[in-house]
């Protein structure tokens, strides 16, 4: 795994045209428009691309929509952590000579439901038989029935939980993507309107329309390319279930595997991540993502997060762009972390005071899919 | 037809038996022989093992709350005019959890809690399908 170790970079990030809310352009054409505008921020086209990986709909269509023909398709599909895993699948087949020139691509109509899937559970599935009767609201009932156990066993509170949401919020307030930019306060977060017990709104995400896209190659290429390559320096991936009823603990997760690797691959230490882009669904996710990812100890994710110290300023950058929770959320959201925490690695925010994380030049990024059941881990560096 | 209209699960030929023993109102589920511990939901073959040495048991239907929530907002139609309701993953004597719904509780964090001992109420739905709910167990 060493080996792979830094072999290849992201060389263009983007985000569709619009994010937020888009009636007007179906979840193809914002997957077509991300692509697009990375691959123009790298300096490379369409006909460079020999690698396509998404999830959500099929390489195929993706394929077929751009006019490529790739030598490498994959389409990992286990959630919103998908697109960080895709990370780690991309830098393989770069390193390992099975492509040159890798294209991430998202796109959800999550708000506007324009070119989307219909949401259906068969009866006679799994999920329509064990759990479709008894009405938990997916997904966030399933986070809210894992949190309720946390809180159990850790004493973790809802004020807890409600500073990530404000210390989130601050950072979006500094970002003009932001779907969500007016500041709140826990009180605002715990008297928000009850949704499922121990959450209220605001520890949930947004749902909006958005796509995204990041293009990536060898470290060799890219340092003839525009942009400052931001090189892969670990990855990785693991899942443990599909159903909320079948999670092995609720207060564990596939990211302490994934986590694991990435780390030991990267061959760097807790206190040389700069920032940290962690999934936020929810605020729980991000709680027990902390904890799993080794941030923290097991049980020390309330206290850890406490007096705003992942806010602009604070002692652990985390969810710089505003994250889920404020700056956009269509569904599936990995793709917006690993964005963010190339251009944080890129400076591009220099000119912007506070929004830019001092010297950034390693990030985590945790991606988070189905409810609590996959991960996937990336370590980035400035080259 | 009954009303019923939330959604109803409809039995495949490996999950029939545990839909059929509830029906009857006396819950089975499968237990590996190779290694003696129960599992849910009803599978073909062992998920610790992969041998088709499994059995179908009798159950108490017993056991406690593991992890819960209190649904204030749900936009199925099917549920919106119940909230609120408890959903709750209860922890059967035998070792295995599955998802239902706590009946006979104040649907308050402060009436419900982890540990809480419950026991089975089979809830005939439709002529068909009986679905399986919990309530407190009272004191004795």
């Amino acid at each position: 795994m060493r080996a792979l170790s830094g072999k290849v970079a992201i060389v263009g990030v983007a985000e569709s045209d619009q994010i937020g809310r888009v009636p007007d352009k179906p979840a193809i054409m914002l997957h077509a428009e991300a692509a697009r505008s990375a691959l123009a921020e790298a300096g490379l086209t369409k006909d460079d691309v020999d690698g396509l990986f998404t999830a959500g709909i099929s390489t195929t269509e993706l394929g077929e929509y751009l006019g490529i023909q790739p030598k490498v398709t994959d389409n990992t599909s286990v959630g919103g952590s998908s697109f960080v895993i895709h990370v780690g699948h991309a830098a393989t087949a770069i390193a390992t000579g099975r492509c040159q020139v890798a294209l991430v691509t998202h796109g959800e109509s999550g708000r506007s439901r324009v070119g989307m899937p219909p949401r259906v559970t068969p009866p006679d599935s799994l999920r329509g038989q064990f759990e479709a009767p008894f009405g938990l609201p997916q997904p966030v009932g399933a986070y809210a029935l894992a949190c309720s156990r946390h809180m159990y066993e850790f004493g973790t509170t809802k004020e807890q939980l409600a500073e990530i949401a404000v210390a989130t919020r601050k950072w979006a307030m500094l970002n003009p993507k932001a779907y969500l930019r007016d500041p709140i306060t826990i009180e605002d977060v715990l008297n928000s309107r009850p949704i499922c017990w121990p959450f209220n709104l605001l520890d949930c995400c947004l749902v909006t329309d958005a796509g995204g896209a990041f293009v990536m190659t060898s470290l060799e290429r890219a340092r003839d390319l525009r942009q400052h390559p931001i090189v892969v320096l670990g990855f990785g991936e693991s899942h443990t279930h599909a159903m909320i009823s079948q999670m092995p603990s609720y207060t564990s997760f596939a990211a302490r595997q994934s986590g694991k690797v990435a780390f030991e691959m990267a061959g760097v230490t807790h206190d040389e991540i700069d920032l940290a882009m962690i999934y936020d669904s929810f605020t729980y996710t991000v709680l027990l993502s902390l904890e799993e990812l080794g941030f923290c100890g097991k049980g020390e994710g309330g206290a850890f997060v406490s007096g705003q110290r992942t806010a602009p300023g604070g002692a652990f950058p985390m969810n710089t762009n505003g994250g889920g929770l404020s700056y956009t959320h269509p569904g599936m959201y990995g793709v917006f972390a690993v964005i963010e925490a190339v251009r944080q690695l890129r400076h591009d925010y220099l000119d912007q005071g506070i929004r830019q994380v001092p010297d950034a030049s390693i990030a985590l990024v945790h991606g988070t899919g189905g409810v609590l059941s996959s991960a996937g881990t990336a370590i980035l560096a400035r080259y | 037809m009954s009303g019923y209209k939330k959604p109803l699960p409809k039995p495949d030929p490996v999950t029939a038996p545990f839909w059929e023993s509830l029906k009857k109102h006396a819950m089975k589920i499968q237990r590996c022989n190779d290694t003696g511990k129960f599992f849910f939901y009803p599978r073909g073959l062992s998920p610790f093992t992969l041998s088709d040495n499994i059995s179908w048991e009798s159950v108490s239907g017993r056991g406690v709350v593991h992890a819960f929530t209190i649904v204030y907002q749900n936009r199925d139609p099917a549920f919106a005019e119940d909230v609120p309701y408890v959903v709750a993953i209860v922890e059967l004597e035998e070792g295995v959890r599955l998802m239902s719904n706590l009946v006979g509780v104040e649907p308050d964090p402060g009436h419900v809690w982890i540990g809480m001992p419950v026991e089975i109420v089979y809830d005939d739905v439709t002529e068909e399908i009986t679905l399986p709910r919990f309530r407190p167990v009272r004191a004795t």
